[in-house]
């Protein structure tokens, strides 16, 4: 446990040493926001009723932005080749390096989140529930990413090949994530149904990423 | 698979080992074991296969054909120590080190008396990114100390290392080998103590 909890802390440190990745992400999300409204156009109510979907997709494309870095860094310095002998197995280092990634790119998108919903004219009410599904669904689009990026860590210019595989896979999230504002009844179903894809793919996810990073290293 | 390993049995046997790499065979028919107390040198040209043999080793390369009994420790755990160091510029040593004790196991010496073993006890607080090749080569070696493992695996452990540093690796290996462990090594150079040397790339 503690070697999950050593890896989990260096990914922090590293990258509040850094500091400048969560702003880039955070200012991103908040861009790809703002300009929304310029493409569509000053109605007010239009703008009310997509603001959701925007916030999504912002949120969405800022994780695609850090997904890169999730295991290049430690590809290039040989840190990934070490991990094979850690005392814990490479499924548990990739859990960690995910639980991180989730911390340092979908808690500052969460965190920023108001911002946005001002700028889109968003009522407190579908504020609170789209936080509320992004909560629920960046687990898992952390997690698709995770399998993303361990997939093209051998390739040296791999960077929106990741993406763009973790993609379609991220199409159920965005659908139910969605899902929770326009649902008429009040009923809790997108939600639950978001929460169990998140479930599923971080339970599943450092297995499939593990075994990505194991082929790779052949 | 006895828990009580009574001394001279072999921590490795390796039987016809075949390595491939990109449909090239490397090398094939490859036997040789590890006693306790043992440093087995690889030898042989530049793409003979010696660090496709340690990868092998370490678990990270599939052979191609071929056994390794690793006798009582299954998964083995060992050192790796390649051309990479793992060592992360924005950490200091001391950080980098903390860490790969928590993630391999505090089974060894404390981070800051490795340092002092590998001649980086002053500057424990620095970040590792000042450092020039040969410290870092210095600092990679501390990680081998701070978790306690029998086999170590060394992918040219002289390089980028002054004079000195090549005294404190032989010192290193002596201590490792007295103390029950062995060590498999791929070098050009001249390690005193070798109890084997394999050359690679001659038969074939």
């Amino acid at each position: 446990m503690s070697a999950v909890a050593a890896i989990l802390g260096r990914e922090l440190r590293l990258a509040g040493r850094t500091g400048a990745d969560a702003l880039t992400l955070v200012l991103f999300f908040v861009m790809v926001g703002a300009v929304m409204p310029f493409a569509i156009g000053p109605d007010r109510q239009l703008l009310g009723k997509l603001a959701p979907g925007i916030v999504w997709i912002a949120a969405f494309l800022s994780m695609l932005l850090g997904l890169d870095r999730l295991f290049r860094a430690d590809e290039d310095d040989g840190t990934l080749l070490l991990f094979r002998q850690a005392s814990i197995p490479l499924e548990a280092v990739v859990f960690a390096k995910m639980l991180a990634q989730w911390l340092l790119t979908a808690l500052p998108v969460l965190i920023a989140s108001p911002l946005l919903a001002i700028l889109l004219s968003m009522d407190m009410a579908s504020w609170g529930k789209t936080l509320l599904a992004l909560l629920l669904g960046t687990p898992a689009l952390t997690a698709f990413g995770t399998i993303g990026a361990a997939v093209t860590v051998g390739l040296k210019r791999g960077g929106l090949l990741g993406p763009v595989l973790m993609l379609p896979l991220s199409i159920p999230v965005l659908i139910f994530g969605v899902g929770v504002l326009t649902v008429m009844d009040g009923s809790t179903a997108p939600l639950l149904f978001v929460a169990a894809l998140s479930l599923v793919s971080v339970a599943f996810c450092p297995f499939a990423a593990a075994l990505a990073l194991r082929v790779g290293s052949e | 698979m006895s828990p009580e390993q009574p001394p001279g049995t072999p921590l490795l046997t390796v039987r016809d080992l075949a390595i491939s790499r990109g449909g090239r065979a490397l090398f094939d028919g490859l036997d040789f074991t590890v006693l306790p107390g043992g440093l087995l040198l690889l030898r042989g040209p530049n793409g003979a296969g010696k660090s496709s043999l340690l990868l092998a080793l370490a678990g990270v390369l599939r052979p191609a054909a071929g056994t390794l009994d690793w006798h009582a420790e299954e998964p083995p755990k060992l050192h790796f120590l390649g051309h990479q160091s793992g060592v992360k510029s924005r950490l200091s040593l001391l950080e980098n080190l903390s860490f790969w004790r928590a993630v391999n196991g505090p089974s060894g010496i404390t981070p800051p008396v490795a340092l002092d073993q590998v001649g980086l006890g002053d500057l424990g607080g620095l970040d590792a990114g000042y450092l020039s090749a040969g410290q870092t080569k210095r600092l990679a070696l501390a990680r081998l100390l701070v978790t306690d493992r029998k086999l170590w695996l060394l992918d040219e452990p002289l390089a980028a290392l002054d004079a000195a540093g090549d005294t404190l690796v032989a010192r290193l290996i002596a201590d490792r080998l007295a103390s029950g462990g062995a060590v498999i090594a791929a070098t050009h150079d001249d390690l005193p103590g070798a109890t084997r040397t394999l050359t690679l790339g001659s038969a074939t």
